[in-house]
């Protein structure tokens, strides 16, 4: 028994490695076939055949360039919403898995902690108050600050003796998010007409201002957030026992908890910032995942990131294709699935396993 | 694995037997404005099991969250193989001492055999890890729970949570065990086998403090006893010493019987009835 263990990671694998690998792997293969398709897929089609060509040539892997329209539609405008999405929906999914590790609870989600309702005080602030010191980039901008700071708010006002509880953290995230509700509700009051319906229409969460610019201002966050938290993966696991065992084991629970609420703020302030407000990918995703897979986070936090990704880019060809000509709001179309999903994944962990502890 | 630290260093030296493990003088903690530990005493040498014992809200828990590191003292030591506990880090501690605490909970439905797995994660990259799994099976087989292997942790009774737990606080392997009334949750078959346990890693060198109610249970394993009252040491020796019928019945406040059993002669505490 003991030959089968070479080093500390060995004799931790999860308990189910083929099922773990094999599930991973589908995603990336459901991902990639995913966005190649709806990269073809909208109101004006491309074949599957021109996309491979078209990145060939762009690859410089032979192929050939398409004719001027065809060309701009995929790389100007369905590429980037396409990689968008799938940027987003991986920060999402991992903020998602991060969010309920740290707290170690399974219904935590990165909106608990302000991250989206500090957001959107700053994106409809900007849209009503009429700021563009940053042209197009504003809203954005600001949503991305005041998200992160309201986060750094929250994480300070709760500590206290250099620890912070998890409930007191979650109290003071319940206080804030009302706070920040009252401030756009004060918004909303001294808006015209038309401010209003761009917020409404921002607050329904939407991809379809998707440019490669966007697309470099998430880029930087999702790789510093998806590369930081599968280190700190079996850690979390460890936390799952409570924080006292968990320090018992050699965690250092604060700083790691600092760390990971960071990483959630920059993952979820920058897909708030150029998506809007999109619910339930962070909180459903890891809890289909852990199902399937068992609660190891060292699965969990990379496949929540693809599942995520799949998701979100699935759901955003749906938003875009249902109801053409129409767009449907892509934050509407995942909580319209995702809510009764979630009570569906509620009432069939409760029969199988007697509830969530 | 990664714990979010660097550290590469090996294990720490075993403790000679008899050699002085833990120390805790005068140890006192305030929480909101209430004084919890009011020079508390314990000394713990390689090698003995060490019952700390009290009524309610005598400080037990207290200090035994004192003495693994958790709550810092607003005034006394703690020492652990001669070293302020304040010194260590967390990894370090994780190697030294382990702690069980009175309820087992668990956030996430892990199968009991990963909990007893996470254990071994202060050895991670020493060593030490390419026991992993033979400490694991091992620490399984000991507390009588390796038929629970693969059933989610969450999913077993509390009893056998109770034994999951203290498998996973032997797997790892620290050479000071603290364990918060182990047997609270145990029917009378594992409450001995817990302190049978307790007895053979004393026996391998192990310093072992162990949060008892049952005074009698104390009396036929440990090889000292603490007694608290009011967050104060009250008493520390030997079992016949500190078990003793006046003292009891006081710090307890219930008067108490000590009869030897007819058979060991060990000593019998009986709370007086009728």
């Amino acid at each position: 028994m003991t030959a089968t263990a070479t080093g500390g990671s060995a004799a931790t694998t999860v308990r189910r490695p083929g099922r773990t690998t094999l599930l991973t792997a589908g995603l990336a293969v459901a991902l990639v076939v995913c966005a190649v398709l709806a990269a073809g897929i909208g109101a004006y089609r491309i074949p599957l055949g021109d996309i491979l060509a078209s990145f060939g040539h762009r690859l410089g892997l032979g192929g050939h360039e398409l004719d001027r329209v065809p060309e701009s539609v995929l790389w100007n405008v369905r590429l980037p919403r396409v990689v968008l999405a799938l940027l987003v929906g991986g920060s999402l999914g991992c903020a998602g898995a991060l969010m309920q590790g740290v707290f170690g609870n399974p219904l935590a989600e990165p909106a608990v902690i302000g991250v989206s309702s500090g957001g959107a005080v700053g994106a409809v602030g900007c849209i009503v108050l009429g700021l563009d010191a940053l042209g197009t980039w504003t809203v954005t901008a600001s949503a991305f600050v005041t998200g992160l700071l309201t986060v750094f708010a929250v994480y300070a006002m709760s500590r206290s003796g250099g620890r912070s509880e998890v409930v007191t953290l979650i109290l003071t995230g319940v206080a804030v998010n009302a706070f920040c509700g009252a401030l756009i509700g004060l918004f909303l009051f001294t808006a015209d007409t038309a401010a209003i319906s761009q917020v409404t229409f921002w607050q329904l969460g939407s991809l379809s201002q998707a440019t490669w610019g966007k697309v470099l201002g998430v880029l930087p966050f999702a790789l510093v957030g998806l590369a930081v938290a599968p280190r700190y993966a079996r850690s979390l696991d460890l936390l799952a026992l409570g924080e006292r065992p968990a320090r018992h084991l050699g965690v250092d629970v604060e700083r790691m908890r600092l760390v990971l609420i960071t990483v959630v703020a920059l993952l979820t302030a920058a897909a708030v910032a150029v998506s809007g407000i999109i619910g339930f990918v962070g909180l459903v995703v890891p809890h289909l995942l852990r199902m399937l897979a068992g609660p190891g986070h060292r699965f969990l936090l990379p496949a929540s990131a693809l599942a995520g990704a799949l998701v979100l880019v699935a759901a955003d060809l749906a938003a875009r294709t249902l109801a053409e000509p129409a767009e449907l709001p892509l934050g509407v179309l995942t909580a319209l699935i995702g809510s009764p999903f979630f009570f569906w994944l509620l009432r069939r962990t409760r029969t199988k396993q007697g509830g969530w502890a | 694995m990664r714990l979010g630290l660097r550290n590469r260093s090996e294990a720490p030296e075993r403790p000679a037997p008899g050699s002085e493990l833990l120390t805790a003088k005068d140890v006192r903690l305030s929480l909101g404005g209430r004084e919890l530990l009011a020079g508390a005493d314990v000394r713990v040498t390689a090698g003995e099991v060490v019952a700390l014992l009290g009524p309610n809200g005598a400080g037990k828990s207290t200090l035994l969250s004192v003495l693994a590191g958790d709550l810092v003292p607003s005034a006394g030591e703690v020492r652990l193989d001669g070293r302020p506990l304040a010194d260590y880090r967390p990894l370090d501690l994780a190697r030294r001492r382990a702690l069980l605490p009175q309820a087992a909970a668990l956030s996430f439905p892990f199968p009991a055999d990963e909990v007893v797995r996470m254990g071994r994660a202060p050895w991670a990259g020493t060593t030490a890890a390419e026991e992993d799994e033979r400490v694991v099976a091992e620490a399984m087989a000991v507390t009588e729970s390796a038929a629970f292997t693969g059933r989610p942790f969450t999913a077993l009774s509390g009893g056998e949570r109770a034994r999951v737990a203290l498998a996973r606080v032997l797997a790892q392997r620290a050479a000071l065990l603290l364990l918060d009334e182990p047997t609270a949750a145990l029917d009378l078959r594992h409450q001995e086998l817990v302190l049978r346990l307790a007895r053979t890693r004393a026996a391998a060198g192990d310093g072992v403090v162990v949060v008892l109610h049952d005074l009698s249970l104390a009396a036929a394993y440990a090889d000292r006893v603490v007694l608290l009252a009011d967050g104060a040491t009250v008493a520390d020796g030997p079992v016949a010493e500190v078990l003793r019928a006046p003292l009891l019945s006081e710090v307890y406040g219930h008067p108490v019987e000590v009869l030897p059993h007819p058979r060991t002669g060990v000593p019998l505490v009986l709370p007086e009835r009728g």
